[in-house]
C-alpha cells in the first residue's frame, strides 16, 4: 500500500485539477487499486493568531498556565476593552512561545483529530475563547513538547492574524491511497504512481529523477567494496553502490514543516534531518537511503555475507543472530576488513553508526540490493521495512546516484554544510535484456487487433526502447521494470495501456461435455436426500484440538488419533484437523443449542483428515511436467482426506402437538439416515451391531459394504461422550466415508426385471427366538429359505414377555410370495411356509410362536 | 282390521296410494322412509295385498284389475325412491359438515431440512458452466507447495507468496499447506487431461469449486475457511476476449440479464495479463456516493482473472506456445453476501441452522 498526497503527485504530473476520486478512479484504469482516500480531520474556524499579551498564573495544584491575549483577525476578534486589545482571550498550558509569536488558534466551532470539537469554556479562573495548537494536535506531527510556532517556513506574506491556517498547513490536502501489486516496485514512490497516472490519463509526465543532476563517479571517495561469496540463484547481492559525504550538517535542524507534512501525509513519522530526508527521496523516487554518522564509520565499507555467529543491533534495538545469507553492510576498524557488522544490507540498519544529535558529517548510501537476497533475509528475521518492501519488489538500479543527489540538495539546504566532490559509485548493473516478441503476439492473446504500431507506441510510453527485426520487435525494458522479462509481460503492458474496456466479449465454444461425474451427482443426491428428510446441512471448520478426540473417547490406538497438525493454527488450542466430522460438526450443535434451539438434526459433507506416511512433499521443477513417479511422490505426501458425511440428531423428531405427542430422535433414526445415504449412492449396506467410539456400545450399528469393508457407524452417542461434550442425553449420530459408498455404487446399470402380475401370497410368521438373535440375521435365513417365490420378507413386529419366557423374544415377520406365471397354489405356499420354519429351527432353533 | 282392498275397487286402489304418497311425503327421515315403506310397499300393505288377490280373479277381471293396482304401485314406489333419494342427500350433507377439520393447522410432522446456501450457490455457478459443455474437476484440500504455488508461477522468493496468508502442515518445511486458492486444481486438471488435448484436441474446460484456507481470523468480512470456485479453459486460440465473454455470460448467469462487468488491470503471479473482474453496483449503479454495498465506487470486486501464463501451462507439459488458456476465480461466500445481501460472515459459518433454513433447497 502506498499514501500518495496530491499536491507531491502534482509536482510530476498534470493533474489539471482532478479531485482525489478522480486521481483514484484513473489509477484503478491501470490497475492501482483504490484502497482508500484521506484528508485531514480538522474542520475550522482554524487561523494564524500572534500572541499579544502572555501572563504567566500558578494555580492551586501547581501548574503553571499562561493566560494570553491573541489577536486572530478582525473578523474574528472580540473588541478591545480598556487596556485589553482586540483579540480571544486563550488560557494555554504550552510555555514554548512569548508574546509576538505567530500560532495556529482553533476558534470554538473548529474541530480538532480525535474528534475533539472545541468551544469556549471556563478554566483557570478564565473564559478561554479558542485553543492555541500543537502540531500534534492538529494531526501533522509527534510533536507535543509546545505548541506550533509559525516561522520562516511560510511566506511571511501569510503570516497575518485571522489567515486560514487550513489552507495554509496544508490541512485540506488529499492523500490517496493505492495498493500496489508486488510485480509493480517502481510504484511504491511519487514516481512510479506519476507515472502511471500519466499513463492512465495521457498528461504530461516529468520524471522527478531526471530533474536532479548527479555528477559522473570520481576515485578518492569512501570506499566500498562489495564481496559476495555466496550470491543467492547466481545474483550478486549488490550491483550498484553509491556513497558520499556531507560534512557539516546541523543534525539538530529541524525539517521543514511541508516535508513534515509530506511524510506524515505518506504514512511516515518525522524524525531528525537527516532520516526525514532520505525517507523523502524514498517516497519520492523509490529508492531506499541510509544515512551514516561518519565519525562511526571506519573505512572501507564492505558488503558481504554474514559469517556463522555474527550478531547485529538493529535500529530496532533488537539483538539478532545472523545467517549466513543475509547480505551485510560492514565496516572496517582497526583496519581490518568488513570486520564489523553496521547494518542489515537493505532491511535495517544498526545502532552503532545511527545518526545522532552529535554527529556533524553524514555519509549517504543509496544501493541496489538483490530482490532475493532482501527477500528472504526480511522473511528471515521477520523484519519488513520501508527500504525491504521496496527491494524485494525491484527498485530501479539506475536511481542511486540521482536519489543520492536528491538528498543531498535537501541536506544541504536545510541542514547547512558542504558535500564532499568525491563520488564513490560502484556500479556493476547488468545491461537491461532485450525482449524478443512478434508484433502480432500481443493481440493473438489478447483478442484486439492491435497494430505493430499501436504496440511499439504503448511499449514506449512505459519507457521501453523498441526496434523492429522482421515481424519481431525487440524490446528494451525501462531500467525501472525489472519485471519485463519475457514476451507475455509486454501483453499485459499494451492490453492495460490500450484499455481493458476495449477488448471485445466473446463466449468460447467448448467441446461437448460429458456432464457431471457420477460421484459429483452422487453427493448432491445425498445432500437433497438428507435435507428432505429434515436434516439441515452445516459447514464446520474443520480445526480442533487433541482434547476432543479424548471427548469422543477414541481409544489410544484408533486411526482417528492420526492427525495432521498445522505449524501455524489460528488458535494454538486447535491445532489439528478433524479425522472425523463429528469430532466439529459437535460444534455446530452447540452453537444451535446454545442460541435455543431444542430439536435439531444437522449434517455435512466434508474431507476428514488422516496422517499416512512421513508428509514430506517432493519440490519437482516447473520447466516441464513432473515424472509420473514424482506426481506419484506429490500425491503420496498427502494425507488420507476421503469426503464423509455425518448427521446428529438431538430432541424430537416430531415435536409434541395437536396431534399427539413427541416423538424423540432415537438410534433408529440415526440407522435410517445412514441407510437412506447409503440408498441414495447405490451401494448395498449390510448393518450389524458394533462397539465403536463414540457411539453407545448397544446402540450402535456397523454398516459394511458386502464384501466387507466398513464404510461407517450410526446410532445412539455414548451417555460418557454426551457429558463430556455437554450434548444433550439421547443425541443420536451417524458418519459414514461417502467417498467408499459412491465408489461401491459406481457403475452399476440396473437390469430391469419384469413387473409380476399374479396375485401376492402373504404369509405371516411368528418365531420365538433367543434374544441375542439379530432381527437381520432371522430375516435373512427366512429369505434364503423363502427361495425363488419371495418377493420381500420383513420384521413387523417384536415382542417379550411372558408367554415367550426369558431370554427370549418373539419376531414376527410377513413374507410375501408371488409367481411370475401363474396364481400360487395352497400346497406351494404351505412349502414355502415349512422350509422357512425348518430353516428357521436349524439355524436358529426358533420355533413358530403358538 | 277392515276389510282387504279389491283389486277391483278403483276408488279404494287410488285412497291407498294418497294414503302411501301422503305417509312417503311427511316421513322426516330416513327410519320414517323405511316403515313407511313396509306399510305402504311392503308384502302385506294394502296395495300388495291386493296385487296378490289379483290371481283368484277370472280372466275379464285380472285384465281389469292388473291395469288399476300395476300402475298405483310404481307409483308409490317411484315416491318411495324419490323420498329416499332427497333424505340420503340431506344426511350427506350433514355428515360431510359435521365431519369438517381445520385445514390451517400445522401438518408438518418433522422438521424443515435445508441445503447450506454455500453449496447450494456453488452448484448452481458450476450448473452454469456444466450447461456450456464445462466439467467439474476437483483437487485436495491440503495441498502440495508445488501444486499450490510452484506449479502457478509463484517464485519461492517472491513477496506474492506472502500475499497468501497460508497454513502450513507439520513439520516445518514438509511442502504440505492447507490449499489457499482452488488454482492448484488448474494444474491437476491440465496433468489429468493433458494426453486429450494433445492427442485427441479436446480443450481442457473445467471449473473447480472447492474449500480454500487462509490464515485470517473471522471477522464480517473474512474467515480462515472459505469457498472459491476457479475456472480454466485451456485450448488452441483462446483470447482474452474469450475470458471477457465467459465472465460476461457467468455474471449475467448469475445476476440476471442488466449485469453489467469491467475489467481491471491486476496481478496473479499465474495469469498474465491478469485483471480484477468487477460488477456494476446492483444497489446504487454506481450513483451512490455514500453506497454501503460498493463503497461509493460504483463497482464491487468479484473475482481475480486473467491468461494463463505460459509458466502454468508449460509446468503441466503443455506447450505454452502451441495452446492459450484463460482462469478465473471466485469467492462463493462474497457471492452469496452481496446476491443475498449476507452482512456478516459469522452467519455463514457458524451453523445456526436458522440461516440455512432461510435459503431451503435452492436459491
Amino acid at each position: 500500500m502506498v499514501r500518495v498526497p496530491l499536491t507531491w503527485l502534482a509536482e510530476s504530473v498534470d493533474l489539471a485539477g482532478a479531485s482525489a476520486e478522480e486521481v483514484a478512479a484513473a489509477l484503478v484504469r491501470v490497475g492501482l487499486e483504490e484502497e482508500g482516500i484521506h484528508g485531514s480531520d480538522v474542520t475550522g474556524p482554524l487561523v494564524v493568531g500572534r500572541v499579544l499579551t502572555l501572563e504567566k498564573e500558578t494555580h492551586s495544584n501547581g501548574k503553571t498556565i499562561s493566560w494570553c491575549r491573541v489577536d486572530v483577525g478582525p473578523e474574528h476578534n472580540a473588541p478591545a476593552e480598556g487596556d485589553v486589545p482586540a483579540g480571544r482571550g486563550i488560557v494555554c498550558g504550552a510555555h514554548n512561545f512569548g508574546v509576538g509569536d505567530l500560532v495556529v488558534v482553533a476558534l470554538p466551532g473548529a474541530v480538532l483529530p480525535g474528534p475533539f470539537p472545541i468551544t469556549a469554556r471556563k478554566t483557570y479562573g478564565h473564559v478561554s475563547d479558542g485553543m492555541i495548537c500543537s502540531a500534534r494536535e492538529l494531526g501533522i506531527g509527534d510533536d507535543h513538547t509546545g505548541i506550533l510556532v509559525l516561522g520562516d517556513e511560510h511566506d511571511p506574506a501569510d503570516l497575518v492574524p485571522g489567515r486560514d491556517a487550513i489552507t495554509l498547513l496544508g490541512l485540506d490536502e488529499r492523500t490517496v491511497e493505492v495498493n500496489v501489486t508486488p510485480d509493480r516496485g517502481y510504484c511504491f514512490s511519487v514516481r512510479g504512481v506519476a507515472r502511471e497516472y500519466a499513463h492512465a490519463t495521457g498528461r504530461a509526465y516529468r520524471d522527478p529523477a531526471l530533474a536532479v543532476s548527479p555528477p559522473p563517479a570520481t576515485a578518492g571517495g569512501f570506499r566500498v567494496e562489495v564481496a559476495d561469496d555466496a550470491p543467492i540463484r547466481g545474483r550478486v547481492g549488490c550491483d550498484r553502490f553509491v556513497a558520499r559525504v556531507v560534512r557539516g550538517v546541523d543534525a539538530t535542524a529541524q525539517s521543514p514543516s511541508w516535508l513534515e507534512r509530506r511524510l506524515t501525509q505518506a504514512g511516515m513519522r518525522p524524525i531528525s534531518l537527516a532520516v526525514d530526508v532520505t525517507n523523502y527521496v524514498m517516497l519520492e523516487l523509490g529508492q531506499p537511503l541510509h544515512a551514516y554518522d561518519l565519525a562511526t564509520v571506519a573505512e572501507p565499507i564492505v558488503v558481504r555475507r554474514a559469517r556463522p555467529g555474527e550478531r547485529l543491533v538493529t535500529l530496532d534495538d533488537v539483538d539478532r543472530e545472523l545467517h549466513p545469507e543475509d547480505l551485510l553492510i560492514t565496516d572496517s576498524p582497526d583496519g581490518v576488513p568488513g570486520s564489523r557488522v553496521i547494518g542489515l544490507a537493505g532491511v535495517m540498519g544498526g545502532a552503532s553508526t545511527e545518526v545522532s544529535e552529535a554527529t556533524v558529517d553524514v555519509l549517504l548510501e543509496g544501493a541496489h540490493f538483490d530482490a532475493v537476497s532482501i527477500a528472504r533475509t526480511a522473511r528471515r528475521h521477520k523484519l519488513g521495512s520501508e527500504a525491504s518492501r521496496r527491494f524485494e519488489r525491484g527498485v530501479d538500479p539506475q536511481l542511486p546516484p540521482r536519489a543520492v543527489q536528491r538528498a543531498i540538495d535537501l541536506l544541504v539546504r536545510f541542514g547547512g554544510g558542504t558535500v564532499d566532490p568525491e563520488v564513490t559509485d560502484v556500479d556493476e548493473v547488468p545491461p537491461a535484456a532485450p525482449v524478443r516478441m512478434p508484433a502480432d503476439f500481443p493481440a493473438r492473446i489478447v483478442g484486439l487487433d492491435y497494430s505493430a504500431a499501436r504496440v511499439r507506441e504503448l511499449l514506449e510510453e512505459i519507457g521501453c526502447a523498441v526496434a523492429a527485426d522482421g515481424d519481431d520487435l525487440v524490446v528494451t525494458p525501462p531500467s525501472w521494470r525489472p519485471d519485463l522479462t519475457a514476451p507475455i509481460d509486454l501483453v499485459e503492458e499494451v492490453a492495460r495501456l490500450d484499455g481493458y474496456e476495449r477488448m471485445p466479449s466473446v463466449l468460447p465454444a467448448a467441446p461437448a461435455g460429458r456432464g457431471l461425474t457420477h460421484a459429483q451427482r452422487v453427493r448432491r443426491s445425498v445432500a437433497r436426500a438428507l435435507a428432505e428428510q429434515g436434516f439441515t446441512e452445516v459447514l464446520t471448520y474443520p480445526f480442533m484440538g487433541a482434547q476432543r478426540l479424548d471427548e469422543l473417547a477414541l481409544p489410544d490406538d484408533d486411526r482417528r488419533r492420526r492427525t495432521v497438525r498445522l505449524v501455524n493454527p489460528l488458535n494454538d488450542a486447535l491445532p489439528f484437523l478433524r479425522t472425523s466430522l463429528l469430532a466439529t460438526l459437535v460444534d455446530a450443535v452447540r452453537v444451535n443449542l446454545g442460541r435455543g434451539a431444542t430439536d435439531l438434526a444437522l449434517f455435512e459433507i466434508g474431507r476428514a483428515f488422516r496422517a499416512d506416511g512421513d508428509g514430506i512433499a517432493p519440490r519437482p521443477g516447473v520447466d516441464d511436467r513432473p515424472s509420473d513417479d514424482e506426481l506419484a511422490a506429490l500425491d503420496a505426501a498427502l494425507p488420507v482426506q476421503e469426503r464423509r458425511v455425518a448427521g446428529v440428531l438431538v430432541g424430537h423428531r416430531v415435536p409434541a402437538g395437536w396431534q399427539g405427542q413427541a416423538q424423540p430422535y432415537e438410534w433408529s433414526d440415526a440407522v435410517a439416515a445412514a441407510r437412506l445415504v447409503a440408498a441414495r449412492t447405490g451401494a448395498d449396506v449390510e448393518v450389524a451391531a458394533d462397539a465403536h467410539a463414540p457411539w453407545h456400545p448397544g446402540r450402535c450399528a456397523r454398516l459394511a459394504l458386502p464384501d466387507g469393508t466398513l464404510v461407517g457407524h450410526a446410532g445412539e452417542l455414548h451417555p460418557r461422550v454426551l457429558a463430556a461434550l455437554e450434548l444433550p442425553a439421547r443425541t443420536c449420530a451417524f458418519e459414514l466415508d461417502l467417498d467408499a459408498l459412491v465408489a461401491a455404487g459406481e457403475g452399476r446399470l440396473v437390469a430391469a426385471a419384469p413387473v409380476l402380475v399374479q396375485p401376492v401370497a402373504k404369509e405371516d410368521l411368528a418365531f420365538v427366538v433367543d434374544e441375542a438373535l439379530p432381527a437381520g440375521a432371522l430375516v435373512a435365513t427366512v429369505r434364503a429359505a423363502a427361495g425363488g417365490l419371495l418377493e420381500d420378507a420383513r420384521v413387523f413386529d417384536v415382542y417379550r414377555g411372558e408367554q415367550v419366557g426369558a431370554g427370549r423374544k418373539s419376531v414376527a415377520v410377513t413374507v410375501r410370495l408371488r409367481a411370475g406365471d401363474h396364481t400360487l397354489t395352497a400346497d406351494e405356499i404351505a412349502g414355502v411356509r415349512a422350509a422357512v420354519v425348518e430353516a428357521v429351527a436349524r439355524e436358529h432353533g426358533g420355533t413358530l410362536r403358538a | 282390521m277392515s276389510d282387504p282392498l279389491s283389486p277391483l275397487d278403483a276408488a279404494g286402489v287410488r285412497a291407498a296410494v294418497d294414503e302411501a304418497l301422503a305417509a312417503i311425503a311427511a316421513a322426516p327421515d330416513l327410519d320414517a322412509l323405511k316403515s313407511v315403506r313396509i306399510a305402504h310397499a311392503g308384502d302385506r300393505s294394502p296395495l300388495a295385498l291386493a296385487n296378490r288377490a289379483i290371481g283368484g280373479l277370472d280372466r275379464a277381471q285380472k285384465a281389469e284389475a292388473g291395469r288399476l293396482v300395476g300402475p298405483a304401485r310404481a307409483e308409490v314406489n317411484a315416491a318411495l325412491a324419490a323420498r329416499q333419494a332427497e333424505l340420503e342427500a340431506e344426511r350427506d350433507a350433514r355428515v360431510l359438515v359435521e365431519e369438517a377439520v381445520d385445514v390451517t393447522l400445522p401438518v408438518e410432522r418433522g422438521l424443515a431440512g435445508a441445503r447450506h446456501p454455500l453449496e447450494t450457490l456453488a452448484e448452481r455457478m458450476c450448473d452454469v458452466f456444466v450447461a456450456m459443455g464445462w466439467e467439474v474437476a476437483e483437487g485436495p484440500e491440503v495441498e502440495t507447495e508445488w501444486h499450490n504455488f510452484d506449479a502457478l508461477n509463484f517464485d519461492p522468493d517472491h513477496p506474492a507468496r506472502a500475499m497468501q496468508d497460508t497454513f502450513f502442515v507439520a513439520p516445518e518445511g514438509s511442502g504440505v499447506l492447507l490449499r489457499t486458492h482452488t488454482s492448484p486444481v488448474q494444474t491437476r486438471a491440465m496433468l489429468a487431461r493433458s494426453a486429450e488435448l494433445l492427442e485427441a484436441g479436446r480443450g481442457i474446460y473445467v471449473v473447480c469449486p472447492g474449500k480454500t484456507f487462509r490464515t485470517d481470523e473471522l471477522d464480517a468480512t473474512h474467515t480462515p475457511f472459505f469457498h472459491q470456485i476457479e475456472g480454466l479453459a485451456v485450448d488452441r486460440g483462446l483470447t482474452m476476449a474469450h475470458l471477457k465473454g465467459t465472465l460476461d455470460h457467468f455474471a449475467r448467469a448469475m445476476f440476471g440479464p442488466d449485469a453489467v462487468t469491467r475489467l481491471r488491470p491486476s496481478f496473479f503471479p499465474f495469469t498474465e495479463p491478469s485483471a480484477e473482474m468487477d460488477l456494476r453496483c446492483f444497489v446504487c449503479g454506481g450513483a451512490d456516493a455514500e453506497c454501503r454495498t460498493c463503497s461509493g465506487t460504483g463497482w464491487i470486486e468479484w473475482g481475480g482473472c486473467g491468461m494463463t501464463h505460459p509458466n502454468v501451462i508449460r509446468a503441466a507439459g503443455i506447450d505454452p506456445d502451441v495452446y492459450t488458456g484463460f482462469a478465473f476465480g471466485m469467492g462463493v461466500e462474497r457471492t452469496l453476501m452481496f446476491r443475498h445481501g449476507v452482512r456478516d460472515m459469522h452467519d455463514m459459518v457458524e451453523g445456526d441452522v436458522r440461516f440455512s433454513r432461510q435459503f431451503g433447497m435452492e436459491l
